[in-house]
């Protein structure tokens, strides 16, 4: 067990911290700091082409696909430096988070071939079709159809809460393609190009007033036939391996972006005075443990090296990360008191904090809410029985 | 950057277990909370047979010159089991003595410590009336007091070693709710004390000793009352079902969950930290052991809510798992004296 890094490591560091600091410096000076997913969406484009350029892109792939094959450590460093930095969050985290590794998992050498150079060139942005209206937490359920037509598959549906669709180039489908099959049976996972006449994105406006996600709706949307990963039917087990990717080396970037928001509260009540109040103190310190606690959790999981067992850090994580956020988001507002309920300028805008307070409660719904979590948790870490369902 | 045992570590971590758990029995561990809190017995064989005692400690001086990661790992067996033994002088008075102590003090103390033939217990007190190398006063709470040889007493910026058979010593028992590790009063009236050379390391040693081992303790002992609810949930039978098919239920041993996995990376976070000599060390330590005393309180509490009835009875185990959590929760500074720590440094206050 050994937490330091090595001189290499460390020099590795200093690597990309020169790197990114000098970009957000200059050419890139203007979306230093962006905390929303979407917010000047054509420079982040630019700014995911910069990365690939200079092999900043997608270090763990292999050199063959953009990447430098990098250690795990190094994988820690360039995250931590990233968010460090203040470069805002990557507009193609799905494609190269969860589509990238999935295709380079289980997609066919002609899917490599196709898609990775784009994701990892920053040309190719994906999002991701899982949620319908009627399949939220019982993922499984989806309705949205898929068929075999003349070589091409068509699907028709409905897919919601598609965080992104409006600037990306493509989407990941779950669809049912199976006629009459029920919950995770007969699902097939696609890949749709989504700039096609089938495919219509509209904006859901959120609490906070911005528009991250969507509504995506299929007519006789279509893609290639060789367009799926893995077999026809395999669709949940795919998706549910790529929902894996999730709690990669990623989350300690977003920790990072999370250590800039409890500062920004630091500096908030040290200087309106909250910073006094004991109560305040131990939320404040509540705060610091948890968010080390996620550090030193992802470390864990990243170095787990015992495959026998559950991961209790993996299986853990999200509703410990989404749960911690949404008390900050109501330790900022505590702080802040009655000037974090009224915005600057004459338009429905929130600064960070108070966006925080807002977005935060997504973090504990979205990817599996704190209610679903509990339920894995107990299920698969603690092998408690399993909800009964009525309708399969 | 490896955040996971080495097989070392693995090794000495089955092993531990696996004497906890044949050894400290619910009836041994019963039979010295009736006597005077400790299984003589189980630790007997844990220094000698076993020879983790001296773990932590320099190797030439009998011990086996490993780190706080070994320790924590022993001590997370231990207080899985909640076993009565007096572990925590190890890694209190034993380390303050080898970092603070002089040569002759070390040679004398510490391979009788490593090797059982002698029990140590420390505690600190806020000031202490010292009379050249005599001291006169009253140490309340000290941890297995009644049953140590030798005491080392802290006060700010000064620490002593006092034998308890020395002239002047007089200690008495006193009835403790954790009856694993009974509390003593121990009263000085110009008892010969020894001055450590170097206070200022034994006092760190102490305090970093202290909270890993009682943190370690509480990972030890949360994880294993939520096993053993979480083995009831599937045995116990009510409306037909398994206790455990109920959400209601599955949702608390969750929540359980989630604050075990954390109080581990704390954990070991801080005795790699301090193994490291990290300026992360002394947040780590504050961290380690409000978050992890709090997570075993709320285990061992979820513990008897989810037995129901039979969980309050002094015949099932769950009171000892609840009551070593409480002692916990105190000792060695309460939870939001150590969050206080962190606030302060958090708002970049000095200490």
């Amino acid at each position: 067990m050994k937490l330091g890094f090595s001189p290499e490591e460390e020099a590795f560091r200093a690597e990309c911290a020169d790197w990114l600091i000098c970009q957000m410096a200059g050419e890139f000076s203007d979306i230093k700091g962006i905390t929303t997913l979407t917010a000047k969406a054509e420079r982040r484009k630019e700014w995911e082409q910069r990365l690939a350029e200079f092999k900043w892109s997608c270090i763990g792939w292999p050199e063959q696909w953009g990447g430098r094959n990098a250690t795990l450590a190094q994988q820690v460093i360039f995250a931590e430096e990233y968010a460090r930095a203040g470069v805002p969050g990557r507009v193609n985290h799905i494609g190269i988070e969860l589509a990238g590794p999935t295709i380079l998992a289980l997609g066919s050498d002609e899917q490599k071939q196709r898609f990775l150079p784009g994701i990892a060139a920053g040309t190719t942005i994906f999002c991701q079709g899982f949620s319908e209206p009627n399949a939220g937490s019982d993922l499984a359920s989806v309705r949205t159809k898929g068929r075999l037509e003349a070589g091409e598959w068509v699907v028709n549906g409905q897919k919601i809460w598609t965080s992104l669709a409006h600037i990306s180039d493509w989407i990941f489908v779950v669809t049912r393609t199976e006629e009459g099959s029920k919950g995770p049976k007969g699902l097939t996972f696609l890949m749709m190009p989504l700039d096609q006449p089938g495919i219509d994105v509209r904006g859901i406006t959120q609490i906070n007033g911005d528009a991250e996600f969507n509504e995506t709706f299929l007519t006789d949307a279509r893609c290639p036939a060789d367009s799926l990963i893995g077999n026809v039917g395999e669709g949940w087990k795919i998706a549910m391996g790529l929902l894996a990717f999730e709690r990669g080396v990623s989350t300690l970037g977003q920790q990072m972006a999370f250590r800039n928001e409890l500062d920004e509260i630091v500096t908030a009540a040290k200087a309106n005075g909250a910073a006094n109040d004991p109560l305040i103190r131990q939320r404040i310190a509540k705060a610091e443990i948890g968010l080390r606690l996620m550090r030193y959790g992802a470390l864990r999981m990243l170095s787990n090296n015992d495959h026998s067992k559950i991961d209790g850090a993996a299986l853990t994580y999200k509703i410990q990360w989404a749960t911690w956020r949404r008390n900050l988001g109501e330790l900022a507002m505590d702080v802040l008191g009655q000037a974090g309920e009224v915005g600057e300028g004459s338009k429905y805008e929130w600064g960070t904090l108070p966006n925080l307070f807002l977005y935060s409660r997504a973090d504990t719904i979205y990817g599996g809410t704190n209610q679903i979590q509990r339920n894995l948790i107990a299920e698969r870490g603690l092998g408690l029985p399993r909800e009964p369902r009525s309708d399969l | 950057m490896l955040f996971a045992f080495t097989d070392e570590q693995k090794m000495i971590a089955e092993t531990a277990q696996t004497f906890f758990r044949d050894n400290a029995t619910s009836a041994r561990t019963r039979l010295a909370m009736g006597g005077d809190g400790v299984d003589r017995q189980l630790w007997s064989a844990f220094c000698t047979e076993l020879g983790l005692a001296g773990i932590a400690l320099p190797e030439g001086h009998g011990g086996a010159g490993l780190g706080m990661v070994e320790f924590a790992i022993v001590a997370e067996a231990a207080g899985a089991q909640v076993a009565a033994i007096p572990l925590l002088g190890l890694a209190t008075a034993a380390r303050a003595i080898a970092a603070g102590g002089s040569e002759e003090q070390k040679a004398e103390w510490l391979p009788r410590l490593a090797g059982g033939e002698a029990i140590a217990a420390c505690e600190g007190v806020p000031a202490m009336a010292a009379q050249g190398s005599r001291l006169t006063g009253t140490i309340e709470f000290v941890p297995h007091g009644a049953v140590a040889d030798m005491f080392v007493f802290v006060a700010p910026g000064k620490a002593w070693i006092v034998r308890a058979d020395a002239p002047g010593v007089s200690v008495k028992a006193q009835v403790t709710m954790d009856q694993t590790r009974p509390f003593a009063t121990v009263t000085l009236s110009g008892a010969e004390a020894e001055a450590l050379d170097d206070p200022a390391a034994a006092i760190a040693a102490a305090h970093s000793g202290g909270w890993i081992c009682l943190a370690a303790e509480a990972l030890g002992g949360a994880q294993e009352a939520l096993d053993r609810t979480v083995a009831y949930a599937m045995e116990r039978v009510q409306f037909g079902r398994q206790i455990g098919s109920f959400q209601a239920y599955k949702h608390r041993l969750a929540d359980v969950m989630v604050e075990i996995e954390q109080a581990r990376s704390a954990v070991y976070w801080a005795a790699c930290a301090v193994d490291e000599n990290s300026d992360e060390a002394q947040l780590a330590l504050h961290a380690a052991k409000s978050f992890a005393a709090d997570t075993f309180f709320m285990a061992a509490g979820n513990m008897i809510q989810l037995h129901g009835g039979i969980g309050f009875t002094w015949e099932h185990d769950a009171h000892l798992f609840f009551k070593r959590a409480r002692s916990i929760q105190t000792m060695l500074g309460g939870g939001n004296f150590h969050r206080e720590q962190v606030a302060a440094m958090v708002l970049g206050e000095a200490a």
